[in-house]
């Protein structure tokens, strides 16, 4: 029995979420189709896009593999979590979190510290005798990036819903003739699918767009989709090619975490844990 | 398997809190280069709150976390009531456009509505310097917004509808019965709902980036202006203040809560 | 009796085209204790939330004291109600929870406290002021909820399945403080339940509900001896329902067989249907017998035996406290007060054969407290 008598104070909500997030998009569409000096409808930075698309792929596998790194790095340290007594469980979740709440700039300036030719890894190594190592500029250096300030967005989800498993189950499970493996693949691991999944999709939406993190520990061999989105608004100055490339992420986004959403139902607990 | 497990944890919590012991390091370093500690010092501490113009960036930044939080939680937290009460198809539509600000890539959403203030400022209002203050206040309402609808939303559903129908039966108006009993039973989902918006709108760098002009710098984006400047090691005992109030916070939150569980759990007993 | 309170007159309510009440009419005297009584998604609750004031009728009046009602908020009736499942605010005590409606009134502070205290009281539940509400058990809860709706002196009394969550002990001392405390405050009581037995033991009238309708009203006691149609015969106790002809008053033909019965008034030869309750047969030696037949099932209920006996192809209920074993031929006589006689309606037929026995007993046992939202 439904009354629909408040529904009225959605409306401005409605609206500004309208103004400021449906018109936007429809903007960069606008700029997207037309020409940068002339202003008229053109597709010259569609065509353009075809000239960065081994950007895009160089993005989305570096993104693929840090969202799979965050997944067999960040599902033990969850499960680890998930089995603790009560008050460890909270204290290691904010552990887990509070990273988050800290300057992600800052953090990653720190690796250029830790990295750099004359960094203090190479001053360790080099004080007990082995040669330094080239870290820093790499591509190993950008995976490292996402996957350090990503982690996080994996092990939360995969925590609320690993915790969340019925311990009978397991019992069950055991009773059943399963051993720890198979307990583990047959009832853990499909029960944790929508906690993966929306830990794939939250790693991988922000490093796929990431810009600051490859221009920070990447090289020139490692610009990222994002680099160059950042560049034709901020440097370049030709925001028609950049609104197109954004449109482009914004597709690829989408598709992807509908990908996602099809795979394991809706995903909005996930989302909303942060 | 458990101790494989545990033992994964500690490195992971290593890796993941190696950067920060460096920048806390770094904040005691004579030095100014962050690779080489040449000695302890507290001067960086003094020299923080001696500049003015990095104590002003920080203000900076509390003020728009502050007030774009505090405006999208009592935004968000009405438009959740209204939300809740639409009809199925007309909710649908309301948590598509949550999810959209959720979903879409901070650099897009930064793009967007820069291109949309740029477009609105320039082109019809004849402005010459569209991004200010404004914009990215509203910038920032709109991305803490779904964090709050997605938190309280929740609570509404899992509320009892007959206490909202008790409270008028017992003579409240359907406002009074808001305030003296929805507003209760949703109070959680406000509050994380709130705590999420501020923290994200504190720490946010890309869409701000895009959204600000030169008249209003919020710190996030003043260091990243560091790529082209030297950094001041000022900074790193910020980060340091920061860690520290943050951590204290957060743990006497988990302790308060700790403490009212443990009394819930007591008086189930008790009785 | 007294005098006349709240009406509803030609009451429907209607969502997303789904008709939920049709043609509602019933009257409703001060101080009386009277029972929507119905399975789930008979109405009932939605009768109820319209007196209560939070659903508006599509049509109809609602009409209290003489006045129409229909659009006053609940907030302006001098109506109360105990909900289903309580709705206790839980960030409040015991106290601050019966204290509530007095608060929103602005009665002076003195007089909160003597109201509040004179209610726990009442209730029983001196001592608990301070209690947090999900600290107490279902029934204390149950009496907060009482309190908290009759320390605002409501001229009624809404109850909406309030003893559906107790076990069923509490359930019976509940149904005997809840007569005494209606009595004890003489105001009205309207009940919402789907519980027979408990609207019989303690309404002064019965309203059965199906369907949206209204199917019978009357005291207790007449809606079991006399049940207008075969739902309420049903749904009320156990029947044998039979399709049977009535030649004339007082003679009704069934089962091949003329029998005499009290009934009068309808049509010659008239089909009706013909109820009778399984504890009014008396078993005879067979060759004593008006009609014979053979037990098939036997089930063991305290007080007596269940048995089914069948007659001719068609089984019957018979409640009895000696036993028979199955594949025992008995005989019964039917007395002519203990068969009814009621016209065909549109559940005829549907009601009162006892073939698949058991399962339609499961049903009976589990309709729970689904009620509609």
């Amino acid at each position: 029995m439904k009354k629909n008598k408040t529904g009225f104070l959605s409306i401005p909500y409605l609206i500004w979420m309208t103004a400021f997030t449906l018109i936007p998009l429809c903007v960069v569409a606008y700029y997207a189709l037309t020409d940068p000096a002339t202003g008229v409808f053109s597709l010259r930075n569609v065509r353009e896009l075809s000239l960065y698309m081994p950007v895009l792929w160089r993005s989305i596998g570096y993104s693929l593999v840090s969202a799979l790194l965050c997944l067999v790095l960040g599902y033990p340290v969850a499960y680890y979590i998930a089995h603790c007594g009560h008050t460890a469980q909270k204290f290691l979740y904010m552990l887990v979190m509070l990273p988050m709440c800290m300057s992600f700039l800052l953090r990653t300036l720190a690796w250029v510290g830790l990295l750099q030719d004359t960094g203090i890894i190479n001053n360790i190594l080099a004080a007990i005798g082995l040669p330094r190592l080239r870290m820093i500029r790499t591509p190993g250096a950008v995976v490292l990036g996402m996957v350090y300030n990503y982690l996080p967005y994996m092990i939360l989800p995969l925590y609320a819903t690993i915790v969340k498993i019925d311990g009978r189950l397991i019992e069950a499970a055991e009773d059943l003739g399963c051993n720890g493996v198979q307990v583990f693949a047959r009832v853990v691991l499909p029960l944790s699918v929508p906690g993966i999944l929306s830990g794939v999709t939250m790693v991988f939406v922000p490093a796929v767009s990431t810009f600051y993190i490859s221009q920070k520990l990447g090289g020139t061999d490692t610009v990222l989709i994002g680099d160059v989105i950042e560049r034709q608004f901020k440097q370049g100055s030709n925001p028609n090619l950049g609104a197109a490339l954004s449109l482009l992420l914004m597709i690829l986004v989408f598709v992807c975490t509908g990908i996602m959403n099809r795979f394991g139902g809706s995903s909005e607990e996930g989302s909303v844990m942060v | 398997m458990k101790r494989a497990n545990r033992i994964m944890t500690v490195i992971i919590f290593i890796f993941l809190y190696i950067p920060m012991v460096v920048l806390i390091v770094a904040s005691f370093n004579t030095g100014k280069d962050i690779t080489e500690f040449s000695g302890f010092t507290l001067k960086q501490y003094v020299r923080l709150f001696q500049d003015r113009s990095l104590l002003k960036l920080l203000a900076n930044s509390l003020i728009i976390s502050v007030l774009a939080s505090f405006i999208a939680t009592v935004f968000g937290t009405v438009a959740a009531l209204g939300i809740h009460n639409l009809n199925p198809q007309m909710r649908k539509v309301a948590m598509t456009l949550t999810d959209i600000p959720m979903t879409n890539p901070d650099i897009v959403t930064g793009v967007s509505l820069s291109l949309l203030f740029v477009f609105v400022g320039t082109k019809m209002l004849g402005q010459r310097n569209s991004l200010t203050f404004w914009t990215l206040l509203i910038a920032h309402i709109t991305f803490n917004l779904p964090y709050v609808i997605l938190n309280v939303m929740p609570k509404l559903k899992q509320m009892d509808a007959s206490l909202v129908d008790a409270a008028m039966d017992l003579g409240c108006t359907r406002v009074q019965a808001f305030f003296k009993v929805t507003v209760h039973e949703i109070m959680p989902g406000v509050v994380s709902g709130a705590i999420m918006a501020f923290t994200m709108s504190l720490d946010d760098f890309v869409i701000s980036y895009f959204v600000t002009g030169p008249s209003f710098i919020t710190l996030p984006v003043e260091i990243y202006s560091y790529t082209k400047k030297p950094i001041q090691p000022k900074i790193y005992a910020m980060f340091t203040l920061l860690f520290l109030i943050i951590f204290v916070l957060m743990t006497a939150m988990n302790l308060m809560q700790l403490v009212s569980d443990r009394k819930k759990a007591a008086s189930h007993i008790g009785h | 009796m007294s005098k006349e309170l709240i009406r509803l007159r030609d009451l429907t309510m209607e969502f997303d085209g789904e008709r939920i009440l049709d043609g509602i009419n019933l009257y409703i005297n001060d101080h009386e204790f009277l029972t929507l009584l119905g399975p789930s998604g008979c109405g009932k609750t939605t009768t109820l939330r319209i007196i209560g004031g939070f659903l508006t009728p599509t049509s109809g009046t609602v009409t209290f004291d003489g006045q129409i009602i229909n659009d006053v908020p609940p907030y302006k009736r001098q109506i109360n109600t105990v909900f289903q499942r309580y709705a206790l605010f839980p960030h409040l005590d015991v106290y601050d929870n019966i204290a509530f409606g007095l608060r929103v009134a602005k009665v002076p502070k003195d007089e909160v406290d003597s109201r509040v205290r004179e209610m726990l009281e009442i209730v029983s539940l001196k001592g608990y002021e301070n209690r947090r509400v999900d600290s107490l058990s279902g029934g204390q809860q149950q009496r907060v909820a009482i309190a908290r709706a009759l320390v605002n002196r409501p001229k009624v009394l809404l109850l909406d399945e309030p003893l559906g969550a107790l076990d069923l002990r509490l359930r019976k001392d509940m149904q005997n403080e809840l007569k005494r405390i209606q009595q004890a405050m003489g105001i009205t009581f309207i009940y919402v339940t789907h519980d027979q037995e408990e609207a019989l033991s303690m309404s002064d009238t019965v309203v059965v509900m199906d369907k949206g309708r209204i199917q019978q009203i009357g005291r207790p006691e007449d809606i079991y001896n006399e049940p207008k149609n075969a739902f309420v015969a049903d749904f009320i106790g156990e029947s044998n329902i039979l399709d049977g002809v009535m030649l004339e008053d007082y003679r009704v033909r069934f089962f091949g067989r003329v029998f005499e019965c009290v009934d009068k008034g309808f049509a010659p030869n008239e089909p009706v249907d013909v109820v009778i309750r399984p504890e009014d047969i008396d078993i005879v030696p067979k060759d004593q017998g008006h009609l014979v037949g053979t037990v098939t099932g036997v089930t063991f209920k305290g007080l007596n035996y269940d048995i089914i006996v069948e007659f001719k192809g068609f089984k019957w209920l018979i409640q009895t406290t000696d036993f028979h074993g199955i594949g025992t031929t008995i005989g019964i006589r039917l007395n002519p007060e203990d068969i009814h006689i009621m016209h065909k309606s549109e559940y005829s037929g549907m009601f009162g054969d006892y073939s698949s026995y058991s399962a339609e007993y499961d049903e009976l046992t589990e309709d729970a407290d689904g009620e509609e939202e």
